[in-house]
């Protein structure tokens, strides 16, 4: 599975006003249950993750990646993205605030793992960063990672 | 050697850095096994090295392994830099 298939365009949405990382994963799971990616009780599997293991889910400065477990109720192999009006606090060591956060829906371990290699490749680059980050609107955002996805091929 | 990634499932985070640490040792020629894990199953298993987020540092006092901690796990420079230092300490 490679990221485009992974990446789930009605659940990428841009300049979200959230104002607690409880409502962040509420709307990022929201977002997945619309889409009928996962089922309800995946959102409360996340924020459980979160509570018990702490924040090193914020893996790089500004950006986050959310995730619970297959048996969580995940349907489909699935990630959404949404980026933040204004910048949030995780609570991590070195990496807050938080304004671009991914949600990861695994079925399993291994199926995801091409598409997760394309992504990490991409998130260390300055420029994919300040592309997504510039986008105003969902729609443009969903354009621009599609776009951004397809020239690298 | 032994390098274990580590994470809260075994899946996400941890797989993003073995994938890395595989290229950076591929690039250099070291030959290493790299496998990812969850902190609950990986607790009593032995490796030489352990990779983590920075922020699973209080979970992972007193491991017997060396222990790499990662601030930004999407940044293959700091991830060279102290996994090839963790290598040459224990070679």
């Amino acid at each position: 599975m490679q990221l485009e298939d992974l990446l789930i365009k009605n659940t990428i949405a841009a300049r979200l006003l959230l104002s607690t990382r409880e409502e962040i994963i509420q709307k990022a799971g929201e977002l997945l249950v619309e889409a009928d990616m996962v089922e309800p009780r995946y959102i409360q599997a996340m924020k459980r993750v979160l509570d018990e293991l702490g924040p090193y889910c914020v893996i790089a400065p500004g950006i986050a990646l959310l995730h619970a477990r297959p048996e969580d109720g995940v349907k489909q192999a699935c990630l959404s993205l949404i980026t933040l009006q204004y910048p949030v606090k995780f609570g991590h060591s070195t990496n807050d605030p938080v304004d671009i956060v991914f949600t990861l829906g695994a079925k399993d371990k291994q199926g995801h793992i091409e598409a997760l290699a394309e992504l990490a490749g991409y998130l260390s680059k300055e420029k994919f960063l300040q592309m997504i980050r510039a986008c105003e609107n969902s729609q443009a955002l969903q354009k621009a990672i599609f776009d951004y996805i397809k020239s690298r091929k | 050697m032994v390098i274990a990634t580590l994470c809260g499932m075994g899946f996400g985070t941890s797989m993003m850095l073995k994938l890395y640490i595989d290229d950076i040792l591929k690039a250099e020629g070291i030959k290493a096994e790299t496998s990812p894990w969850d902190l609950g199953s990986f607790k009593g298993n032995k490796a030489d090295i352990v990779v983590a987020p920075v922020d699973m540092e209080p979970h992972l006092r007193d491991y017997p392994a060396k222990i790499v901690l990662i601030k930004n796990l999407v940044d293959k420079a700091e991830i060279k830099e102290k996994i090839l230092k963790a290598i040459r300490e224990l070679s």
